[in-house]
């Protein structure tokens, strides 16, 4: 199965929006909700999250080497291949 | 649940005779309500709860609820960016509920 890693904030709809789609369809992912960490690890993640969207907006998926910005469900299955 | 109701009675009063309604979604509403409050518990302030908030007020000062991009969001896509803040015509399906994309620009970010 290809791995899923999300980038998300536990306040945000859009995020919790995802997670909710992708356990709908059985789909096992790693997500970090960045507003809950904090000092160095919070910051390392920040500029992990950069590198793949500059925009730093959440959620940011990595779905394979794949990366999906927002909850673009379209996007999301054609990347999972569901 | 009741500072919610006051919230959500309070923003509804101040931003519908501005052309900003509810998202109709009650629930994802109260939701972001909920989002809000927990946010001005955190730092003092009600940031965006769909983006990073610094908890430096000055920094955040574009992301406060309603944050500066409603307006030019809610004007192209009949949204803000959460979701929260909509039009009449997006409420009745007259216009697309499209993805709308992140509007503050990466200059911006306090980190």
């Amino acid at each position: 199965m290809t791995p899923v890693k999300m980038y998300t904030l536990s306040t945000c709809s859009h995020c919790k929006n995802t997670k909710k789609f992708l356990h709908d369809c059985n789909v096992v992912y790693d997500a970090i909700d960045v507003d809950l960490l904090q000092g160095e690890e919070r910051a390392a993640i920040i500029e992990e999250v950069k590198k793949l969207n500059p925009n730093c907006s959440f959620p940011t998926l990595l779905i394979g080497d794949q990366v999906i910005v927002g909850f673009k469900e379209k996007e999301i299955k054609e990347a999972l291949g569901i | 649940m009741i500072e919610i109701e006051k919230l959500y009675e309070l923003l509804k009063k101040a931003q519908e005779p501005k052309g900003y309604f509810f998202n109709t979604d009650r629930e994802r509403v109260n939701d972001l309500l909920s989002s809000l409050l927990l946010n001005k518990e955190r730092y003092g302030y009600m940031a965006c709860p769909c983006r990073l908030a610094s908890g430096d007020r000055q920094l955040d000062a574009d992301i406060l609820c309603p944050c500066v991009y409603r307006g030019p969001d809610v004007q192209e896509f009949g949204s803000c960016y959460c979701n929260l803040y909509v039009t009449r015509d997006w409420n009745e399906g007259l216009i697309p509920q499209a993805y709308v994309p992140e509007r503050r620009p990466a200059s911006k970010l306090p980190f």
